[in-house]
């Protein structure tokens, strides 16, 4: 059997070239249908996502799969060309692995993809098209991108910089559950670091901007509490996250004011999150106990530092996958002598009951004794005879002479015929 | 036979010293997944010699000096997997497992099977007031490295979270906060009655000339840090630098009064 991938992805080709490509979930079982009706396909799924689509086919002598996403896409070859990579046999093995561990991923390590896989395997394999092969190398894949996940610290860092601020309001103050975030200003980035929190399940959130209608637009779409701004300092130590995106020219928050909230709030600690540029949020105040104070320009360090450490993490799992694709290919070897060894044993079979029937005629009526002694005896012997081929077929199976012995295996018993 | 159980659960303890090491170290995958199945094993050994100690010997445990060292080890490990359980984190342990390594390889030294007889008689008040104040004892050690462990937190968030290793890793600042503060509420009691205990034997036994030992005047001085501890949290809410210093003026009183005179009060020696 043979592995065959075909794809683009986007490293290959650009969103427009994707797009043209993209299959809706609805129609992705029309896809799969089409795909294992092309000639020499057995197995065949279908993967679509915002980065990638990528159909993947075990085949007995190989397919024209260019040709299949072309017609289907009533795209022109050459349109196609440049964009589309394809994998055979390991190469596609280790490509499948790559994806599903998220290593080929636009993020190194973001862990929707897995999903994604599982996703369009579930709907190839409901419609039948993924049994044998396929099923096997899957589940290898979701076993691989397991191993990745635990082995190596792929996906526990943050890259973007909302997600670096929630994780550090985690690291300070653990669940977010009971926490009051307030939202000074109304930026395009406080909106998507505020949606980042509220994600991660934070108790209140108040919203405060120098136009107050804007805070209440705000509110009313976060299910938030506007506060007019004049009251903002009055109102800012209910809160354990202060979000700052401003377009003031002069700090909103110094030292003496951290003094103050700490004070107010029994120091009870602080965490501002300021990404305003200039900054609303004097760092000075990080200086204070209890008061933690970040600015893009900090967020941005931890994020880069995260995916440094990502790329590092990305090399080892690389080396797991190695191994694995290596492991994989050696069970295929292994699995790909068993069609022989099954049809040498039934051939052997065949031939023993002819000659047990044969001798029969000659022998006429015989005891149920004998007629057991003359079925050991031929079993014995088919057994003994089958023994070194069958050993050899299954020791070498991984080796390199594996397909000369096959073969030759496959003439000496005049296997091909059948 | 205690002896003998008491070095198998020393051996195992053994493997979270391995562990603390390593984890300053920053290797320590393999021992991860072996710590805390050796130490909880190790735990339980010491339970089963500390229960055969007290049926052997018609003395409870703590009358003899190593037997207290034990006792001490056995309650840091309880409140070890308390904590464990309550907060998932096993940070703790690179504090607790070479104090209790170091206090088993003295309570297991072969000096331990010499039976060093209490010079006291009556053991229900005195194990009342040794175990009390061993509790009490645990809980402030607990307390103390919290504060310590709350600092390092709270540095490495200072310092923009570029850390990496096994800081890195600590649990966050908030439920460090909050494992420091119950296990001082907590101990707190235990002390302060461990020390009623002591005093109303000590006065009962040998007047008030008791007073004059350094002990008990390390003891009372570390019992009012602790009370001073806790009025600053519930007064003015103070933590990280500030409760670090004040819990280890308490926890070096509390390991002053332990060590001072050989672990006995000065009054009994004589």
């Amino acid at each position: 059997m043979n592995f065959q991938l075909i794809g683009v992805n986007h490293n290959s080709a650009p969103l427009d070239v994707r797009e043209r490509l993209a299959i809706p979930e609805a129609q992705l079982p029309d896809a799969i249908r089409t795909l294992v009706q092309q000639p020499g396909v057995d197995e065949g799924m279908v993967l679509s996502t915002c980065n990638r689509v990528e159909v993947l086919t075990s085949t007995r002598q190989g397919s024209d799969l260019r040709e299949f996403l072309c017609s289907y896409f009533g795209v022109s070859p050459d349109a196609l060309h440049s964009h589309i990579y394809e994998f055979q046999q390991r190469d596609a093995v280790r490509h499948v692995f790559r994806v599903a561990s998220s290593l080929d991923s636009m993020v190194v390590g973001e862990p929707q993809i897995l999903g994604q896989v599982k996703e369009a395997y579930a709907i190839a394999r409901g419609m039948g098209a993924v049994h044998s092969a396929l099923e096997a190398l899957l589940s290898r894949a979701f076993a691989v991108a397991k191993r990745i996940r635990t082995e190596t610290a792929i996906g526990s860092s943050s890259v973007s910089i909302s997600a670096v601020a929630v994780q550090l309001a985690q690291k300070i103050f653990g669940s977010l559950s009971d926490k009051t975030v307030y939202v000074v200003g109304a930026g395009k980035m406080a909106e998507l670091a505020a949606r980042h929190l509220i994600g991660n399940g934070v108790g209140t959130i108040f919203f405060s901007n120098r136009t107050h209608e804007r805070a209440v637009q705000l509110a009313e779409a976060f299910g938030g509490q506007a506060i007019p701004f004049d009251q903002l300092h009055d109102t800012v130590n209910r809160a354990d996250i202060v979000l700052t995106s401003t377009g003031a020219t002069e700090p909103l928050f110094r030292r003496e004011h951290g003094e103050r909230l700490l004070s107010k709030r029994r120091n009870r600690p602080m965490f501002f999150i300021d990404i305003a540029v200039p900054r609303n949020v004097d760092p000075e105040m990080n200086r204070l106990d209890g008061m933690f104070v970040y600015d893009v320009d900090d967020l941005q360090a931890v994020a880069s530092s995260n995916s440094a450490e990502r790329k590092k993490e990305a090399e080892r799992a690389e080396q797991i996958i190695e191994l694995e694709v290596e492991r994989f290919a050696t069970r295929m070897k292994s699995l790909a002598v068993v069609p022989t060894i099954l049809s040498l044993q039934e051939q052997c079979e065949t031939i023993r009951q002819a000659e047990i029937d044969r001798i029969r005629g000659k022998l006429g009526k015989l005891t149920p004794e004998q007629e057991a002694a003359i079925e050991a005896m031929t079993r014995g012997i088919v057994n003994k005879l089958l023994h070194t081929p069958i050993t050899t077929l299954k020791s070498t199976a991984a080796g390199p002479e594996a397909a000369t012995i096959h073969d030759i295996i496959r003439r000496i018993f005049n296997l091909n015929k059948s | 036979m205690p002896l003998f159980w008491l070095r198998v659960a020393l051996t195992l303890y053994g493997v979270g010293l391995l562990y603390a090491i390593a984890s300053l170290w920053g290797g320590r995958q393999f021992l991860t997944r072996v710590m805390l199945p050796a130490v909880g094993l190790g735990t339980i050994f010491h339970l089963v010699a500390l229960t055969e100690s007290a049926m052997l010997v018609t003395l409870l445990p703590p009358s003899f000096m190593h037997q207290v060292e034990s006792l001490l080890a056995f309650l840091l490990m309880a409140f070890f997997f308390v904590v464990y359980f309550r907060y998932k984190t096993v940070s703790p342990g690179i504090a607790v497992f070479p104090l209790v390594f170091i206090l088993m390889v003295s309570a297991s030294s072969p000096a331990a099977a010499s039976n060093t007889p209490s010079p006291l008689a009556t053991p229900g008040w005195i194990l009342m007031h040794v175990g009390l104040i061993l509790i009490g004892y645990s809980a402030l050690f607990f307390s103390f490295f919290a504060s310590i462990l709350y600092l390092i937190q709270e540095k490495n968030l200072k310092a923009k979270g570029l850390a990496g290793g096994f800081w890195s890793r600590l649990p966050a600042l908030a439920t460090i906060d909050e494992i420091g503060y119950k296990c001082l509420v907590f101990g707190f009691p235990f002390m302060t009655l461990g020390l009623i205990a002591g005093s109303m034997l000590a006065e009962f036994r040998y007047g008030a000339t008791y007073f004059k030992d350094p002990k008990i005047l390390l003891s009372i001085l570390m019992w009012a840090i602790y009370m001073v501890l806790l009025y600053t949290r519930w007064s003015a809410g103070w933590r990280g630098r500030r409760a670090a210093y004040l819990a280890a003026f308490a926890f070096g009183a509390a390991v002053l009064a332990w060590s001072v005179n050989n672990g006995w009060h000065k009054f009994i020696a004589q």
